[in-house]
């Protein structure tokens, strides 16, 4: 039974150092570039953003339209 | 030195690496980045439509990619499948078991899914011939509760789940194709990126992982959050992973710097975060928390814009539309609510 145990941790242990060693090397990108493309990702799409614009009562499909009558 | 200690000794020199391999590159901060930037004005929404129906807490909704129907799950046994715009409810479809923690909508439009505390996964064909809905699915193989079901296509759905894996399933077999061990800890949210190649998942071990869906390994993990991981998503361009927390704290990770740019909290926020969603420009993080609310934060600036209050209860689940139109909030009062 110790036996068992003893492999199972071996082989837990081992599946974590190959995980970490993946992990560990991938590419990484300069944190100032990162921030300036999420930046300029925003800042891009603000105006098509309804909630950050605010919708116009006309264009809301959950306001009924105030409707005009004309006599 | 037996292959034990070795293998130890191993994993902290490489947890050090990670660390020193992000330090490295962190020459700036987002908050430098943003700092010619002013703050977004107050944001004020109203709740446009209230959806009423359930009889018990609303423990999920997810948007249709049409932008109109959505769908909630609720512990009174039911799915609604609900019309945002006129309130009507085009499906009341009963539940096998009521325990239902998620539910997820189809891109298509043609399925819905849910699961919880019964383990499983079940998948709804809401456009049968004869027109009645029915389970089209049940997919088993977890060993703890389904805390979260995303749709790739009608063929493919992927499900996170209590018993700490993340499942990719074919529907047609109702197999799993791959299984994505590694979390320490229940996994509690999911969210696949815009262009369907990874997914991210965030677990009661304290952390979120990076997931590539073809290859079935974990590109990336993400620590930081000082407790569980129960909400998560996606900025909109895919480059950067949301996660909220039990700690009450959001916090935005970047997949290519592969590190932690900023934390949205406040002294005033002492509870956690149960679930959040960007705006379509990923400039606003849209956040619902235990005390009811949910806060608005700028992602640039970390600063609370606004509040969206109106629920009675906990917001369980928020969503917004893929056409950014409104924000849907579903909470355990029973009602879901449409803001803009």
């Amino acid at each position: 039974m110790s036996n068992n145990n003893a492999s199972s941790s071996l082989i837990i242990a081992q599946r974590a150092v190959k995980q970490l060693r993946l992990e560990a090397s991938i590419r990484r990108i300069k944190v100032s570039q990162a921030a300036a493309e999420l930046k300029q990702f925003c800042l891009q799409n603000a105006s098509k953003d309804p909630l950050l614009m605010g919708v116009p009562s006309s264009d809301n499909p959950f306001r009924p339209p105030k409707s005009c009558s004309l006599f | 030195m037996g292959e034990m200690e070795q293998l130890r000794k191993e994993a902290e020199s490489l947890k050090d690496q990670i660390t020193a391999a992000r330090k490295a590159v962190q020459d700036s901060t987002l908050q430098e980045a943003a700092a010619g930037i002013t703050v977004v004005g107050r944001i004020q929404m109203k709740t446009r439509k209230t959806l009423r129906g359930h009889l018990a807490k609303i423990y999920a909704m997810h948007w249709s990619t049409d932008s109109k129907l959505c769908v909630s799950a609720s512990q009174d046994g039911k799915l609604i499948v609900w019309d945002s715009v006129t309130t009507n409810k085009v499906n009341a479809i009963p539940l096998k078991s009521s325990w239902v923690m998620t539910c997820a909508y189809a891109p298509s439009g043609n399925l819905v899914a849910c699961g919880g505390l019964d383990n499983m996964c079940s998948i709804y064909n809401l456009k049968g011939k004869d027109g009645n809905v029915k389970v089209m699915r049940e997919l088993a193989a977890h060993t703890g509760y389904l805390s979260c079901c995303r749709f790739i296509s009608d063929t493919e759905i992927i499900t996170s789940s209590g018993d700490c894996t993340c499942i990719l399933w074919d529907i047609e077999t109702g197999t799993q194709k791959t299984v994505f061990a590694g979390h320490q800890g229940d996994c509690m949210s999911l969210a696949v990126a815009p262009d369907f190649k990874f997914f991210i998942s965030g677990a009661c071990d304290f952390t979120a992982k990076l997931w590539d869906i073809r290859e079935g390994t974990c590109r990336q993990t993400f620590g930081g959050h000082e407790s569980d991981v129960n909400a998560i998503g996606f900025f909109p361009n895919g480059n950067a992973v949301i996660t909220g927390s039990d700690d009450a704290t959001c916090k935005l990770f970047d997949l290519r710097a592969d590190q932690e740019l900023i934390t949205y909290q406040d002294s005033s926020i002492m509870c956690g975060v149960t679930s959040l969603a960007p705006s379509l420009s990923g400039r606003l993080i849209l956040a619902g928390y235990d005390d009811f609310n949910v806060n608005i934060w700028d992602m640039l600036k970390a600063e609370r814009v606004g509040v969206l209050a109106g629920h009675d209860n906990r917001v369980s689940c928020i969503g917004v539309s893929a056409d950014g139109m409104a924000c849907c909030t579903g909470s355990w009062d029973s009602f879901l609510k449409i803001w803009n």
